[in-house]
């Protein structure tokens, strides 16, 4: 199935919580998903037989700076038995960055989620396991997030070089 | 007094009772292949929970990245998976140029010259990295000779590297539509037939010592006995924990992204894509530690296969680097993923039309891969952790980026 076909099923199936398609976007369109019913439309996508989207190739999440008011987590999907891919995507405001886990799903999203809120701290709820991954446990602060500004010292040592 | 005299009523307990014991294992340890920390909860020589700690080598790439312009990015792509630097600065400029193959205002062609460069040039640093992981992965197990040897191969194919674009490790020698020419090597000059002799010479050097370790090592008792059978990944959760390239080839899914979605000119090479079996004569079940090494052994075959036939061809005449005054890429979105030598290795970049990309992702095959690691150590031994590390095949450059 093309992405345009699974679109319209998703619609047929999930109704308003389908926000949209970006047919004009250069490079991957994505289906944009209401961020409550992303991992309800995940797993549908993945246990359906017709669709059995088996793989999570890439959770990534984005900020597009200041003129954004919300931030995005990306979901690069394919399926290893049809051959076909779709990217999803969801947003949420920058004041209340939650979003349900799909690591229930997908394996390989339980260090992807982590890595996530490592460094945009976006909150995925559900997950059983959500600490920092990357950056050491008691840093402060977001860092792939536009708006940060790294700290002077970390524990005694200069940062900024 | 009193405290005294209950003392003396105290029932000693005779059951033997032993507590679990946690072990760091790493950061600095030889077999964790870089800096990787794993802490064990060890009930005597059994695991009951193997917890990875990584991002000791943790370099801000994709925060790096937000601040440069695309070419430069690529030198920073070298340092992520270094010991196949060549495939990751490939991976980066596919993604790159799949964007600007998207602007319909512009017409881009990689140049047919750079395209066999490439390929000839990371099939070669393929087998740079599967030697790597088979001399490290022997000396794991306690078998120093096969790293001596692994070494002395991968030294000639570091010289073949330097002879092409000057550096041993961290190359930049793949560029956005096209590949370097620092060191300038004209069509038809005696200077690329040297080349290509050189690099003939290797192969027919390298093709009969793959049979010769195949007998030092795979077939080896004392290696078969530590890897066959241990750490079984099915094929549900290879797939599910994203393992890609040899380990989810290890696991009986027939899967090569240079076959099944081919990009750039991997269309026109035939070669065979190994994919494990059970060899139950021998022991070894799919998706064992066995099965992921046997699968690189089998697949340096398949890659000096394929530089014999760009060989066999010649270089095509022509440039090597495309025509275009900036790298600017339109508004757009896009993931690409290549078949690294330890998986599929994809880059996500959002670019909103300006000369920096506002978000790359690099979606690395050991980061992946590695989280399996805790479900697939569990209740094995202690010696058997460090079977399963060799055998997934990770470098940390890449883990943490």
């Amino acid at each position: 199935m093309n992405p345009e076909e699974i679109y319209k099923t998703l619609i047929d199936r999930f109704g308003d919580a389908v926000l949209g398609f970006d047919f004009e976007l250069v490079g991957d369109p994505n289906i944009q998903i209401a961020p409550a019913a992303i991992a309800a439309v995940c797993q549908y996508l993945a246990e359906t037989d017709s669709l059995a989207f088996n793989s999570l190739m890439c959770l990534s999440g984005v900020d597009l700076g200041a003129k954004d008011e919300e931030f995005s987590v990306v979901y690069h999907l394919h399926s290893l038995r049809y051959l076909h891919s779709v990217v999803l995507k969801t947003s949420m405001p920058k004041t209340d960055p939650h979003l349900p886990t799909v690591s229930h799903i997908w394996k390989t999203a339980d260090w992807h989620e982590r890595e996530t809120y490592d460094l945009y701290g976006i909150f995925f709820e559900g997950h059983t396991d959500l600490r920092r991954i990357l950056l050491p446990d008691d840093w402060e602060g977001y860092p792939l997030r536009k708006d940060y500004m790294e700290p002077d010292f970390y524990r005694g040592m200069r940062v900024p070089y | 007094m009193e405290s005294i005299q209950q003392t003396e009523s105290k029932i000693i307990e005779l059951k033997p009772f032993t507590d679990e014991m946690i072990v760091n294992m790493g950061p600095q340890h030889p077999s964790t292949h870089g800096v990787l920390r794993l802490e064990l909860r060890l009930d005597g020589e059994v695991v009951r929970e193997a917890i990875p700690h990584i991002g000791y080598l943790h370099r801000c790439f994709e925060k790096h990245s937000e601040n440069l312009s695309y070419p430069q990015i690529i030198p920073f792509t070298d340092r992520m998976d270094y010991v196949a630097a060549m495939n990751q600065n490939w991976g980066f400029c596919l993604a790159v140029e799949k964007l600007l193959e998207a602007d319909e205002k512009k017409d881009f062609e990689v140049p047919e010259r750079a395209e066999y460069l490439r390929v000839l040039i990371c099939e070669l640093n393929r087998i740079a990295s599967h030697l790597l992981s088979f001399g490290t992965y022997g000396m794991d197990i306690g078998a120093f000779t096969p790293f001596l040897y692994a070494f002395r191969d991968r030294e000639r194919l570091l010289l073949l590297f330097e002879k092409i674009c000057g550096a041993r490790l961290t190359y930049n020698y793949i560029r956005i539509g096209g590949v370097s020419e620092i060191i300038p090597m004209e069509p038809g000059s005696v200077d690329e037939q040297n080349y290509l002799d050189e690099v003939k010479e290797f192969l027919d050097y390298f093709e009969p010592k793959i049979d010769e370790y195949n007998d030092l090592l795979t077939a080896n008792s004392i290696f078969s006995e530590r890897t066959m059978g241990v750490a079984v990944m099915s094929e549900e959760m290879a797939i599910s924990y994203g393992a890609t390239g040899p380990n989810l080839r290890g696991s009986g899914v027939d899967w090569d992204l240079r076959r099944d979605e081919p990009y750039s000119i991997y269309d026109r090479f035939d070669f065979d894509v190994p994919v494990a079996k059970d060899i139950p004569e021998l022991g070894a079940l799919v998706g064992d530690c066995w099965s992921r090494y046997k699968i690189r052994m089998d697949e340096m075959k398949e890659s000096v296969k394929i530089v014999r036939q760009i060989l066999a061809e010649g270089l095509p005449d022509g440039p090597v680097m495309a025509e275009m005054k900036a790298v600017r890429p339109p508004k757009g979105e896009i993931y690409f993923r290549s078949e690294a030598p330890r998986g599929e290795l994809g880059f996500y970049i959002v670019s909103d039309g300006t000369p920096k990309p506002v978000r790359v992702k690099g979606r690395s095959p050991c980061f992946s891969a590695l989280s399996a690691l805790q479900e697939l150590s569990r209740g094995l031994m202690v010696a058997d952790i460090i079977a399963i590390i060799g055998s997934i095949d990770i470098v940390m450059g890449e883990v943490d980026r």
